[in-house]
């Protein structure tokens, strides 16, 4: 009886419908979470599974010592969080949200104040790339030279694309491979004679002249369409390029690729085997496209991406021609990594399909990301950063699992930090004032007027 | 090409084709409520795949098993797959989309988001079982069962397409008879008002997730009978399947239906034609071609709508 009398006191009925669930309150819910982040920790950290039983990796990490410690860690971080405190919880999100506690945003305030100390900066920071790796050990020298700078390189082409035109490019190192194998054609590197034989140097215009095409022909249906098109598209051309690398035996060389391709020279010079020569050659190339770009950011091209990012409609609506420039991003980017595919080519002179493969796309994408979209500073830091990280960790982790840990980090850095390490900071106001629903911070949305 | 040949290669496409059409229909559905493409979906494929392998390995039929007995293992496969779709795209919707859709956060934003998630989870599940191709183990006899204009079907290919046909009628009935399927469908079209008219929208875009990771995962079962189970052999499929849901008209699910199919018959007939090797480039090139002539997809129709 009394049962009844409750379900007809409005005020117990009110309660019943308020009430929650014990699963669906938000601390037990947090609590599930944290223990499924601790489950997946302990997959990732487990031993390496092979395919004569492929339950033994899950059996390793499911019986042993790893799961107890990786989900105490997850349940001890919950239990922090919701029990130890305000002050912690507190302190770590004021700091958070004022962003300004971090190191590398007072350095970058710091500098902002101090124009001699910027230049200053920048000054050093040549001063050590001229000097400072002749006292690396051989093998760092290779890593720098083949990796960081050709990185670097093929970010700052992708930064214009991405960080300037706002528009996600996938196949990046597509136009990378079409350099490459443009420098081993126009060499007599591969199995088709080029009706002349050129000098690196003077490769390097033809190969450009050829990713500006590729980048156009590829650009002019899809930059019209949707901004996520060209993502699909732009990936599609990567596969195709590639399968035609590996495929076309008679041009391509196949997948045996090509071979002997000759060292740059000039004047009697020759850049031999040595790596010091190329790295200069880089830094070189490195420099003056980062001059020739800066111009290009704060001239009125570069005002018209950043108005096309924006608001996509109302640079069209104030004469901005949003798909030439659209073009143009996107050509200038593919010729960047067109000129880093022929210096590759010639420093390493060997390459097959192998060296291209979409995996290295993404990874330019990561270093633009993870430095900072938009920043020059912020790009060379990424591809630095990025590609001397999976060099140490081959240390410490599986080499296999390297790039586990690189898309993990890839998803962190998304949630917590989009604006990358060094933002610019036009483009870390335009991401929080697309938090604000104010523009759109990249020309992902429809188009305008390309609709047909 | 012989005509016999033609038609061999024809039924093997429309196989091919409705595997397509099933990934194509959880872009296409995740596209509709979130204007996003999941580029992670691939992954979802992937790990259906497992899922399926994992359970079949666990009870392991034994060398010919009775009729009855192969509808049991196929029906466990077939489920485990769906199992680890819904799981994995539940995870990511929560892990990798909702945190960014609470802040407004830019799409390019999502893109890379969902790249990275991609990244992480083929990597980590060819740490777990392997980076070698696995066999799916056979759940039944692989017998020819009736010959069709002198092409020989067989039961993997009845299987597939059968499962498959099921799965998008079955889909199909549900956007557009139940209660879900509304809210689905008013989310898509407009979510804010479908939010004031009382749509739970969190819910929605996570029931639709489930779906298309149900869908996605007993795809990836069934594409591992018909080949093998790989860590990363959701990619290709995948951006297939994309490509077949761009074809079609993204955020149309007859239209996902149709771009699937049409890319396998493509994908398929470029063998006898140009060879094995170049059967990838097939796919692309319509769709390049499509997206030149005809923007919005084939069924694609409203052009009105601003996302």
């Amino acid at each position: 009886m009394s049962a009844d009398v409750s379900v007809k006191d409005p005020a117990a009925r009110a309660a019943r419908l308020r009430r929650v669930a014990w699963y669906q309150q938000p601390r037990v819910k947090r609590l599930g979470a944290m223990l499924a982040l601790g489950v997946v920790l302990t997959m990732m950290v487990g031993e390496q599974g092979n395919t004569r039983d492929i339950f033994y990796s899950l059996e390793t990490s499911f019986t042993g010592v790893n799961l107890w410690v990786c989900v105490g860690l997850a349940v001890a971080i919950w239990a922090v969080r919701e029990f130890a405190g305000a002050s912690v919880s507190k302190a770590a999100g004021s700091a958070v949200a004022a962003g300004r506690a971090l190191p590398v945003d007072r350095v970058r305030t710091l500098l902002r104040t101090q124009p001699k100390l910027k230049w200053a900066l920048v000054v050093a920071g040549l001063l050590l790339a001229l000097f400072a790796p002749y006292n690396l050990t051989g093998y760092w020298q290779t890593v720098l030279v083949d990796q960081v700078a050709t990185y670097a390189l093929l970010a700052i082409g992708l930064n214009v694309v991405i960080g300037w035109a706002g528009l996600l490019d996938l196949g990046f190192v597509a136009f990378f491979a079409v350099g490459a194998y443009s420098a081993a054609f126009w060499t007599g590197a591969l199995p088709v004679d080029p009706p002349v034989v050129l000098n690196n140097f003077l490769v390097i215009p033809v190969a450009v002249l050829t990713c500006l095409i590729a980048g156009v022909l590829l650009g002019a249906p899809t930059l019209r369409l949707r901004g996520d098109y060209l993502a699909i598209v732009t990936l599609g051309f990567h596969e195709i390029v590639y399968i035609v690398a590996k495929n076309a035996d008679g041009f391509t060389g196949g997948s045996a690729g090509a071979r002997q391709i000759p060292k740059f020279s000039a004047f009697g010079y020759e850049w031999g085997l040595e790596r010091m020569p190329y790295w200069y050659l880089l830094v070189t190339v490195i420099v003056v496209l980062i001059i020739v770009f800066v111009r290009l950011e704060h001239s009125r091209v570069g005002r018209a991406w950043t108005a096309i990012r924006e608001d996509e409609v109302a640079a069209a609506a104030n004469g901005v021609d949003t798909v030439r420039f659209k073009l143009m991003a996107f050509a200038i980017g593919a010729s960047t990594s067109g000129i880093a595919g022929v210096v590759y080519a010639s420093k390493v002179g060997y390459f097959n399909p192998e060296n291209f493969v979409i995996l290295n796309s993404i990874l330019v994408l990561a270093y633009v990301i993870f430095g900072g979209m938009g920043s020059i500073p912020g790009v060379l830091i990424g591809a630095a950063i990025l590609v001397w990280l999976p060099e140490v960790l081959r240390d410490y982790v599986d080499p296999s699992d390297r790039y586990m840990y690189l898309g993990a980090l890839l998803v962190v850095m998304m949630i917590y930090r989009p604006q990358g390490v060094w933002p610019s900071r036009r483009r870390q106001r335009e991401l929080k004032m697309a938090e604000e629903g104010l523009g759109d911070a990249d020309a992902m949305s429809e188009p305008v007027g390309g609709k047909v | 090409m012989s005509l016999n040949e033609f038609w061999d290669y024809l039924v093997l496409g429309v196989v091919l084709g409705s595997i397509y059409a099933v990934i194509a229909i959880g872009y296409t559905l995740v596209y509709g409520v979130l204007q996003l493409i999941n580029f992670a979906h691939s992954e979802v494929f992937m790990l259906g795949a497992y899922g399926g392998l994992i359970s079949l390995t666990i009870i392991a039929p034994g060398d010919s098993p009775s009729a009855l007995a192969s509808v049991g293992y196929v029906a466990l496969g077939l489920a485990a797959g769906g199992l680890f779709g819904a799981v994995t795209a539940y995870g990511l919707e929560k892990v990798a989309y909702r945190p960014l859709r609470r802040r407004g956060a830019p799409r390019l934003i999502f893109l890379i988001t969902a790249i990275g998630a991609s990244f992480f989870l083929y990597n980590l599940a060819g740490k777990l079982f392997g980076r070698d191709p696995l066999p799916m183990p056979d759940a039944y006899e692989n017998k020819k069962v009736f010959t069709l204009f002198g092409a020989d079907l067989n039961v993997t290919q009845l299987l597939l397409l059968g499962a498959a046909v099921v799965m998008m009628i079955g889909l199909d009935l549900m956007v557009n008879r139940t209660k879900l399927g509304s809210g689905i469908r008013a989310v898509s079209q407009d979510a804010e008002v479908a939010g004031l008219m009382g749509v739970d929208i969190d819910k929605v875009i996570s029931r639709t997730f489930v779906i298309g990771g149900v869908l996605g995962g007993a795809a990836g079962y069934l594409y591992g009978t018909f080949t093998q189970v790989k860590f990363d052999m959701g990619f290709i499929p995948g951006i297939t399947a994309f490509a077949a849901a761009v074809v079609g008209g993204i955020g149309n699910i007859r239209g996902a239906m149709l771009g699937g199919m049409m890319l396998g018959v493509v994908e398929t007939l470029t063998v006898p034609v140009f060879g094995g090797e170049w059967r990838h480039v097939g796919a692309f090139v319509v769709l390049i071609g499509v997206l030149m002539f005809r923007p919005t997809g084939i069924l694609g129709e409203r052009v009105g709508r601003t996302a």
